[in-house]
């Protein structure tokens, strides 16, 4: 049953991370980000007791919260995306296909070296940084910079569970976690300023 | 009491109360006092010795415990503490001439304490996330909420975030590495993780592009902070590692590698800042070259080396501090800091002129100067095992040499009949001339800093002895 539960955060963790790609609408994005902290949940769940694994659900829920409300209480003018290369779904779509086949291959080994940390674990761990690397080199735009930090740090996350089981850690990681989305806030709101300092 | 608490959490919340302070003189005053205040207690209050004040009894003890983990001051480590906040005294007294106290003051005493924090927790190996809580707190140091934010910034956030990962899984596989030492595949892959994450932290070359981008984005002096704290504490951080694990330290590749990188660093860092012609990106291409000068110490004999690179250390901390003051009031009369507007500026800012171009050559090893006696004995101990290392080593040297000449050429380029106008404020002049007599002292007499750095090597284990 665990590893049912496991296998399907893995297609979900697939689903948002490509989703958070390709969407434009910045709720999509937030919604996406929720729910892919709900995957990570069930991973982390595979070698964390539920009380340790809920902190990372409800941190980043709390972090989606955070990037969510302040982008609601934006403009769309000073946020619009970038308008270069590459942009289009198709492409972006196509760089996914590309993580997603460097995950499959070099997942087994990755296994082997994260003390068998279980197939479905290593997988999604991997999507995720995969995907957030991915979504990092190609924006420059605060809201999705910041998605695909925590994205990234979402994977490494699940995968650092399997090894290390500290609270410390975990406390650590929840504040960083928070912290980006703080700092994500905090840069979307002056990238949507008009740049004159109050005296 | 304990020391934990004195130089982690006592800063970290002082910090917090100057956030309500908003008066430059006061907010610099209180910071510059508080951090010299915490830099005498750890030079000369010893930890975990119990002292006599009147018919009192104190004792600091070492060590403090938060969730099942412990950050750990040992007394060997008064001196590097006493080090960290002397030098972090110097950004907050000179915050009130750079007009940038209400942002340095509190967010730099709070960055500090997270980057002590980072050397005192166990296992060592989680300070890679106080790094990167410092790291985030920088951000609101770095860009004011009324601006929008450049490229230089995100990239900054991006690159030092995605350390964190590589050195926390480069930890991991080290203490398997330790359990299997036989194990060449699994000492191969966490010395890559380990190579990566150092690389992200410390701008190594190609990883540096962001350096030359805050320098032109964001205040000089705060960029300056920053280019002296983090990679002062991650170099720290960095030969921890190597004291722990003795498979590392003994490992010629590590050794070349770091040699190499070191260059590398020095070379490109030297050179570009020769062809650059805004003054911030000179500055910023300084900052690389200060870190591979720390990265070829490291590469040296430990017995050498490391107290090379613990006099590099405030050479580096007062250069940048009087390099990035000097272009904060550089930057205050011009538009931007490109050569074709701050042609003639040494009649407008004559001490900023003076103060940036003998920090410029004090970073380029320039004889009289804070930087020379540590470069001089880096360069005399890498020619011993490296002469090709020597001479890339002294090319890196004449690039910066020729940044500074250029950056002088230009700036004392007045049009003929030109009048002085002077336009410094009393506070500019005085900081950036006690900076510059610092510069002096510490180049004339550096047998002073030995007092403060005999008992250094002490905090490692295995290194320098």
């Amino acid at each position: 049953m665990a590893l049912t539960l496991a296998w399907i955060a893995v297609v979900t963790i697939l689903l948002t991370s490509v989703g958070l790609l390709v969407a434009r609408d910045w709720r999509w994005s937030i919604t996406l980000l929720a729910i892919q902290y709900i995957a990570m949940f069930v991973l982390a769940l595979q070698h964390w007791p539920l009380g340790m694994a809920s902190v990372k659900v409800v941190a980043g829920w709390m972090a989606a919260v955070i990037l969510g409300m302040t982008r609601s209480g934006l403009s769309n003018g000073n946020l619009a995306e970038e308008n270069i290369w590459p942009r289009g779904r198709l492409f972006r779509l196509f760089a996914a296909g590309i993580v997603v086949i460097i995950v499959a291959g070099v997942t087994p080994s990755v296994d082997t070296i994260m003390a068998d940390a279980g197939f479905a674990v290593t997988t999604g761990s991997l999507l995720l940084v995969g995907m957030g690397l991915l979504h990092l080199g190609i924006t420059a735009h605060i809201l999705r910079v910041t998605i695909g930090l925590m994205t990234v740090l979402t994977g490494f996350e699940i995968l650092y569970s399997t090894v290390e089981g500290s609270v410390l850690v975990a406390a650590l990681l929840a504040v960083i976690n928070l912290g980006l989305a703080l700092v994500g806030s905090y840069l979307l709101i002056a990238a949507s300023s008009k740049g004159a300092e109050p005296a | 009491m304990n020391a934990p608490t004195i130089w982690i959490i006592a800063p970290i919340a002082f910090a917090m109360l100057l956030l309500f302070i908003t008066n430059q003189r006061v907010l610099s005053i209180l910071g510059g006092s508080f951090a010299v205040s915490l830099a005498l207690i750890a030079q000369f209050a010893p930890i975990e010795e119990a002292m006599r004040i009147g018919a009192f009894s104190l004792k600091i003890d070492s060590s403090l415990n938060v969730l099942g983990r412990v950050l750990l001051i040992p007394p060997a480590e008064g001196s590097l503490l006493a080090l960290i906040y002397g030098a972090a005294a110097l950004w907050f007294f000179g915050a009130q001439a750079s007009k940038t106290a209400p942002r340095i003051v509190p967010f730099g005493l709070m960055i500090t304490g997270l980057m002590v924090a980072s050397i005192a927790v166990e296992p060592f190996l989680f300070a890679a996330l106080f790094i990167e809580m410092a790291i985030l707190l920088a951000i609101p140091l770095l860009t004011s909420i009324y601006v929008p934010p450049g490229r230089g910034v995100v990239r900054f956030l991006i690159y030092q975030t995605l350390a964190m990962p590589f050195i926390l899984l480069a930890g991991w596989l080290l203490a398997g590495v330790e359990a299997s030492p036989g194990d060449l595949a699994l000492a191969a892959q966490s010395a890559a993780m380990l190579g990566m994450g150092f690389a992200f932290l410390l701008a190594i070359f190609p990883l540096y592009n962001w350096v030359p981008l805050l320098m032109e984005e964001a205040s000089p002096f705060i960029a300056g902070f920053l280019l002296w704290i983090l990679p002062t504490i991650t170099i720290i951080f960095g030969a921890g590692f190597l004291d722990r694990y003795s498979w590392l330290r003994s490992s010629p590749q590590l050794i070349i590698a770091l040699r190499s990188v070191g260059l590398l660093m020095v070379v490109t860092g030297g050179l570009w800042a020769a062809f650059q012609r805004h003054l911030g990106r000179i500055m910023a291409y300084g900052a690389i070259a200060e870190t591979g000068f720390s990265l070829l110490a490291l590469s040296l004999d430990s017995k050498l080396g490391i107290p090379i690179l613990f006099l590099l250390i405030p050479a580096r901390a007062l250069g940048l501090a009087v390099w990035s003051l000097s272009l904060t009031v550089i930057k205050e009369n011009v538009e931007t800091m490109r050569f074709a507007a701050v042609r003639g500026m040494l009649r407008i800012t004559p001490m900023a002129g003076a103060g940036m171009v003998l920090a410029a050559l004090s970073t380029s090893a320039f004889p009289l100067l804070a930087g020379f006696p540590a470069r001089l004995a880096l360069w005399e101990s890498l020619a011993r095992v490296s002469i090709s290392g020597a001479l890339w080593m002294g090319i890196g040297i004449i690039g910066l040499l020729t940044s500074v000449f250029r950056s002088l050429a230009v700036i004392s380029m007045a049009e003929e009949y030109t009048t002085w106008e002077l336009r410094e404020s009393p506070t500019q002049i005085f900081m950036l001339g006690l900076g510059m007599i610092g510069l002096f002292v510490l180049g004339l007499f550096p047998q002073t800093l030995q007092y403060f750095f005999s008992n250094l090597p002490a905090m490692f284990e295995h290194l320098g002895r």
